[in-house]
């Protein structure tokens, strides 16, 4: 099983002629995704990597009935491609975009309120459930099906993290980037509500990194509401305050945000905290042992 | 990106939010002839990207513009030390010159990106000119918030309850609105991350005048404001950061001497903290992204070698986007072009690994391979020590 994403979710592709949608959406098909549309304004009636190409999402949902959809537009045009899938009725969005303005996504978490649409990212890998359903740019080899929820913040490290969790002998029902940035869409808590409620999900890794507070809140829910075991790793333990770490959100302000509180409070609700990033994918072995 | 108080003075100024008479000053003659177009006590002010620049010497008075000269000449070249500016603090190349105020009462306006309710929250507190993190966690009760609602904007009926908060009546609370409103329109406008006016003072005259700036503005949104852009100051910052910027590069000088080359933000700090783990001192942070290049690679092996307290460098690759041949062709050709005499630690993972370490492998240059970051690591702080 997985959350928000499985064999039967239609995708279409927002910016699919240009070079990294179409990249990427070469990448999804290989892995079995059913990329059903590709969305590039005014280029609608042409076929691009075998899908038709429509001027509008309203018009690929209504055509080819997509639930979800990929993101690959210039940061520019980034937010308003997210409010346009909203706006058509797509359930899962998935913006993988680098780069968008702050306060535009102040403006598009506005316009989501009271929504049906899930907004994964930006600036995120996206969002995979192995042997289903890749939304995303992560490399789909390294993942195996399985029983284990992955959350993470960033890109590569998750990647690190599914690898050891794959070598380690679990595999992943789903694993999602949350994105970089400092406003995103779906965060830690509502993915571990879905994680919680999904009954082949055994496990759960989250993956954190300085700057904000978003782990802190996790940290609260799991303490209150979480009852699976739950392997937590932060990054950035050695990063200076006041200095943004690539990640537009990675950045200690006023003396908040820091690895140690983070990691405090994710002990402080019980979660087997990784110290090291090589270790996490023994220290889930030992959870759930 | 970080900005001068000056230029963040002009960026209000532009959208109504009253400033004090004054201009910017590069040698001691302009400082005295912009002291005498204001013909009142002036006050000399050092512009770094730094806090606490009055404890260092970096704000000072002069009563004419005689004594404006001679203090500009003491101050231009001077090296800042402040607790923001490190140990070997910055020197001081332009000073901002205004007419000196008498303030009544000093108070705190800022705006700043809230992540929690995803908004723009407006702070204002009557207790002006200290640090308002101090003010937040000792007297909480004296810092008054407004969420601004994205697509409105700031309210009318929001500034009215600032002002009044902040005890504005009569001219001084008109004065007011109009300085709340276009504080928020100015960070909104120029995209910022935070627009802090610490202290706002009201002089003895009634006016509210800003007499500190500072803006931070939203790296992302850069590129829709050129005019902001062409603001950042290359002086203030590290010259291999400065560098690093020019391709694209994530770099972020620290102080250690394992260097260290990652893709992905949180890989990369991710690979510090491993080397801290393993007893080591990582020297920077450095990503190369997710888009780059062989030219990239090479460059930032370059730019992260070229730091003279870097003794040995990591390498560490989980290819995704990125593919391993492609960091191993950029890292060849960097490591023969500067002849590199430091041990370098190559961890590969992912797309095209077995090419990349083939590419390695075959280069007759002594990398060192790792399986794994905890190894990778390992072998990097043993060749360090």
């Amino acid at each position: 099983m997985s959350i928000l994403v499985d064999n039967g979710t239609r995708v279409v592709i927002q910016g699919i002629t240009g070079g990294e949608g179409t990249f990427h959406t070469q990448r999804m098909q290989e892995y079995g995704t059913r990329v059903v549309a590709g969305v590039t304004p005014a280029k609608g009636g042409m076929k691009h990597l075998g899908v038709p190409v429509f001027n509008t999402v309203a018009e690929a949902v209504r055509a080819e009935g997509a639930d979800a959809s990929a993101i690959f537009v210039p940061p520019s045009a980034a937010a308003d491609a997210i409010m346009e899938a909203a706006d058509a009725g797509v359930r899962v969005i998935v913006c993988i975009t680098e780069g968008i303005p702050t306060l535009d996504m102040i403006k598009v978490k506005a316009f989501l309120r009271g929504r049906a649409s899930s907004l994964i990212g930006p600036n995120t890998p996206g969002i995979i459930s192995p042997g289903q359903c890749k939304i995303g740019i992560m490399p789909g080899p390294i993942h195996a099906p399985g029983t284990v929820g992955i959350i993470s913040r960033s890109g590569t490290l998750t990647y690190e993290a599914v690898e050891q969790v794959t070598k380690q002998g679990f595999g992943q029902s789903t694993a999602v980037g949350i994105g970089g940035d400092p406003i995103v869409g779906l965060k830690y808590i509502e993915l571990l509500k879905l994680f919680r409620d999904d009954p082949d999900t055994e496990a759960v890794i989250m993956i954190g990194e300085i700057g904000g507070t978003a782990e802190e809140e996790a940290a609260d829910f799991i303490r209150r509401e979480f009852p699976k075991p739950v392997v937590g790793f932060i990054a950035g333990q050695t990063a200076p305050p006041g200095r943004r770490m690539g990640h537009a959100g990675a950045i200690i302000a006023g003396g908040k945000g820091t690895a140690a509180e983070k990691m405090e409070s994710l002990r402080a609700a019980g979660v087997h905290v990784a110290l090291s990033p090589a270790e996490i994918g023994t220290t889930l072995r030992q959870a759930l042992s | 990106m970080k900005i001068h108080e000056y230029q963040a003075k002009r960026i209000l100024g532009t959208y109504g939010v009253r400033i004090p008479r004054g201009d910017i000053a590069e040698t001691p003659e302009a400082a005295r002839a912009v002291a005498e177009g204001i013909g009142s006590p002036v006050v000399l002010k050092a512009q770094v990207h730094a806090g606490g620049r009055g404890k260092g010497g970096g704000i000072r008075l002069a009563d004419t513009p005689q004594e404006a000269e001679r203090r500009a000449r003491e101050m231009i070249g001077m090296t800042l030390v402040t607790h923001q500016t490190g140990a070997e603090g910055k020197t001081v190349r332009k000073l901002l010159v205004e007419e000196a105020l008498a303030a009544d009462r000093e108070l705190y306006l800022g705006v700043v990106v809230d992540r929690a309710s995803e908004a723009a929250v407006i702070m204002a507190s009557t207790e002006g000119g200290v640090e308002i993190e101090k003010v937040a966690a000792e007297r909480p009760e004296l810092i008054f918030k407004e969420y601004v609602p994205p697509w409105n904007g700031l309210l009318g009926f929001q500034a009215r309850k600032l002002a009044f908060r902040l005890g504005l009546r009569g001219e001084t609370y008109k004065q007011g609105l109009k300085f709340i409103a276009g504080l928020y329109r100015a960070f909104e406008g120029a995209d910022a991350s935070l627009a802090e006016i610490n202290p706002l003072v009201i002089t003895r005259a009634g006016d509210v005048v800003a007499l500190d700036a500072k803006i931070n503005i939203d790296d992302n949104a850069l590129f829709r404001h050129p005019d902001i852009l062409a603001m950042r100051d290359l002086g203030e910052e590290s010259p291999l950061e400065v560098e690093a910027s020019k391709y694209n590069l994530n770099y972020v000088k620290l102080d250690g001497n394992v260097g260290c080359m990652v893709n992905g933000a949180g890989l990369a700090m991710a690979t510090m903290d491993i080397i801290k783990y393993a007893g080591g001192r990582p020297a920077n942070f450095l990503d190369v992204g997710g888009g780059v290049t062989e030219d990239a690679v090479a460059n930032a092996f370059r730019i992260l070698v070229s730091d003279k307290d870097v003794k040995a460098a990591l390498i560490n690759i989980f290819g995704g986007i990125v593919r391993c041949d492609l960091i191993a062709n950029g890292v060849v050709k960097a490591a023969r072009e500067m002849r590199t005499k430091i041990p370098v630690v190559v961890r590969l993972e992912g797309t095209n690994v077995d090419l990349g370490k083939k590419i390695l492998a075959e280069s007759g240059l002594a990398f060192q391979a790792a399986d794994g970051m905890k190894e990778a690591a390992e072998k990097v702080v043993a060749a360090v020590n």
